[in-house]
């Protein structure tokens, strides 16, 4: 078997596996053991450079070895909470969670060696699906309607995205070209292929992958969705499925440019971004439930990483640092709310109070990653947000610099609100049985935490390389 | 051929002015049956001649949309009090209008997209346009889960029409279209509704309404 299979095969093996063992303790250790066995793997891939295999379909290119080595380290951190969480739950059986946590985990693989735009959107179709049984962990009416509008609305992302890639081929038809839908045959003959139909394709690709990144307004599913989902479930959701559909989205966008209409898919782009930031910074505004904050948290991330992609050159570079940047902020948000709601079974700042007190580890990382997540230096997203403001007053789009500023301001004034009230006060006093930290519930959040931190002092330079390259590949200059 | 295939999506039309206008769940979901086979149809009419792949996609388009995924909706639909649409977010006349208008846009949209000469019937794009759009009319504006299952179903089969022009060049592009629908069709109907029935006793979409600002 291929190299670039394994990747997939691998974790369904371990899929598998998980669905066979029947020691509920036992079960949710595969999922760190499968996240760790990839490491190997992918380095021995990417030290062997780039290729590609079945006609194409599959490959590794800049952006998907990116997006695959930050994959893997995220998923990495995740998957070594998961012991740890899934045995605080041990009232629930966690067959099926582990089973789809590793079908995800293989499915987003997928999606980073797809070549082909139809393959890539089975992979996206195939991480809807697998998550879920896993938003419906709880098994509660609300968690089932929260499942339901994610599946729903999804869905109709997915099919819109599936009208987007039909109107890519037939754009590609009726310019009497090989009907190819690999990426780089299309990018090859992109400036030939019907102008009209591409437009529409790209329109309907932006909304239908932006669907599933949950851009402003298709967002409506995440905050229910982040609400109810185990914190586990939305640190993947936010840093891994949110990250895959934003390289699709950066495909299309690079099939635009290649087409030579760049400037067609950059307003597009802006002008989600912008909503997106504006709708995440209001209704962050005096919301009461820490985790649907964090869910509008994302929708306001989503709207950067595709304001800095609308600005090209630099500011796309910012964009994919943003989006490591995004992901590692997101997981010590989610994993450190996770432990929160876990001791005092409770998302609502109303009787959530003294967090520092009850808990300290905790509580100091749920701070510091507003601190990140807000964009304060010395973290990452302030690195690359600022990159990203730079490359807008360096292309001389000051009004959008602007607007950039001031949605991050009320974003920092409205989170922030609602983080204090969270961690700062009294707690109540309670019976001593409640959920109290264990090692492996932090050390993750530590590692993503130190890791939002290093990149925000010193971004390594083969990072910096990876990140241009892929920049570069993205807009077409090879 | 190309007579026959206007005549099918003319029917196809009709049916969505259908869907829209009628509150009867039943009506609702046999209307997007009746697509599913005209679907088919469209499918064997245009491919007949090219090769067992596009009978088995015709086939297979009849069999899961027509009959299959219809069956599990009425299926779910049996032993539930509920026969008639709750009140929808719009009553049934402005949904009507709103169809009008969609199907109006639709039909002016796609004159500016060019068509390859040999694809037959100008009706092609106008009515994959409308249809997408009356699915997500009804999506949107209806109250059960039942029915915005039908509307998503909808909003496929306008896509799946469009569908037609690429089963020569494209058929894996249908064929994981297709698979989408088994999928969905297993996991938010088969699944998801019976939580949502057994959670809420009563087939929801209207009980879904504790989460919002």
């Amino acid at each position: 078997m291929s190299a670039l299979l394994l990747l997939v095969a691998l974790p369904l093996a371990f899929a598998l596996s998980a669905l066979a063992t029947s020691s509920e303790r036992a079960r949710p250790w595969l999922i760190p053991i499968a996240a760790l066995c990839q490491v190997p793997l992918l380095a021995a891939i990417g030290s062997s450079g780039p290729s590609a295999e079945g006609n194409g379909w599959l490959g590794l290119d800049p952006l998907g070895t990116l997006l695959l080595a930050y994959l893997t380290l995220f998923f990495l951190c995740c998957a070594c909470y998961a012991p740890a969480y899934l045995r605080l739950r041990a009232e629930r059986p966690n067959r099926l969670f582990c089973t789809m946590m590793l079908v995800f985990f293989s499915m987003m693989n997928l999606f980073g060696i797809s070549q082909h735009v139809g393959l890539m959107w089975v992979a996206i179709e195939a991480t809807t699906l697998s998550t879920g049984p896993l938003l419906y962990f709880n098994h509660n009416p609300r968690s089932i309607e929260a499942t339901w509008k994610y599946l729903l609305i999804g869905s109709v992302g997915i099919a819109l995205a599936l009208l987007g890639t039909f109107f890519l081929g037939y754009s590609a038809l009726h310019a009497g070209l090989e009907s190819s839908l690999v990426f780089r045959d299309v990018i090859a003959h992109a400036a030939s292929l019907s102008r009209p139909w591409l437009r529409a394709a790209v329109v309907l690709l932006f909304i239908g992958y932006g669907t599933k990144m949950g851009l402003a307004p298709m967002h409506t599913w995440k905050p229910d969705a982040y609400g109810e989902a185990p914190g586990l479930v939305g640190a993947i959701l936010a840093g891994g499925v949110t990250s895959c559909a934003f390289v699709g989205v950066l495909r299309f966008y690079g099939i635009a440019v290649a087409a030579g209409d760049a400037g067609f898919a950059r307003e597009l782009l802006l002008a989600f971004g912008l909503f997106s930031m504006a709708v995440g910074g209001v209704f962050m505004v005096r919301q009461r439930d820490y985790k649907r904050m964090l869910a509008y948290s994302s929708v306001e991330h989503m709207g950067i990483l595709v304001l800095g992609a609308s600005i090209g050159g630099a500011g796309l570079f910012g964009s994919l640092l943003h989006m490591l940047n995004n992901g590692f902020t997101k997981g010590v948000m989610f994993l450190s709310a996770a432990n929160i709601h876990r001791h005092f079974g409770s998302r609502s700042i109303d009787s959530v109070q003294g967090a520092l007190r009850a808990l300290p580890a905790s509580a100091t990382l749920f701070l510091f990653g507003f601190f990140a997540v807000t964009g304060a230096p010395p973290f990452g997203p302030f690195l690359s947000e600022f990159t990203i403001l730079r490359a807008a007053v360096a292309d001389g789009r000051i009004a959008v610099g602007v607007a950039f500023l001031a949605l991050l301001l009320l974003v920092f004034i409205g989170m922030g609100a609602t983080v204090l009230a969270v961690v700062q006060g009294d707690a109540p006093e309670r019976e001593p049985a409640r959920a109290r930290e264990r090692f492996a519930q932090v050390a993750p959040i530590v590692v993503l935490l130190a890791l939002v931190l290093l990149l925000g002092l010193w971004v390594p330079a083969r990072l910096e390389a990876a990140l241009w390259s892929a920049a570069h590949f993205i807009e077409g200059a090879r | 051929v190309a007579e026959g295939l206007n005549l099918l999506l003319v029917i196809f039309l009709l049916l969505n002015f259908w869907m829209l206008g009628t509150s009867r769940l039943r009506a609702v979901i046999h209307c997007a049956g009746a697509q599913g086979l005209l679907l088919g149809a469209a499918y064997l009419l245009m491919h007949a001649t090219s090769g067992p792949r596009a009978i088995a996609l015709g086939v297979a388009v009849a069999a899961i949309k027509g009959v299959l995924i219809p069956r599990i909706l009425i299926g779910a639909l049996r032993g539930q009090p509920i026969r008639r649409e709750a009140e929808p977010f719009i009553s049934f006349t402005v949904s009507l209008l709103l169809g009008a208008l969609a199907t109006g846009l639709a039909v002016l949209f796609a004159r500016t997209l060019p068509l390859i000469e040999t694809d037959a019937g100008a009706l092609l794009v106008p009515t994959s346009l409308a249809t997408v759009l009356t699915g997500f009319i009804v999506l949107t504006t209806r109250r059960k889960a039942l029915t915005q299952v039908v509307g998503y179903l909808t909003l496929e089969n306008g896509i799946f029409i469009f569908g037609l022009t690429l089963i020569e060049a494209m058929p894996f592009l249908v064929e994981a279209g297709i698979l989408l629908d088994v999928l969905v069709a297993v996991f938010v109907m088969g699944v998801v509704v019976e939580h949502i029935v057994a959670e809420f006793s009563s087939l929801g979409g209207d009980e879904l309404t504790e989460l919002r600002e």
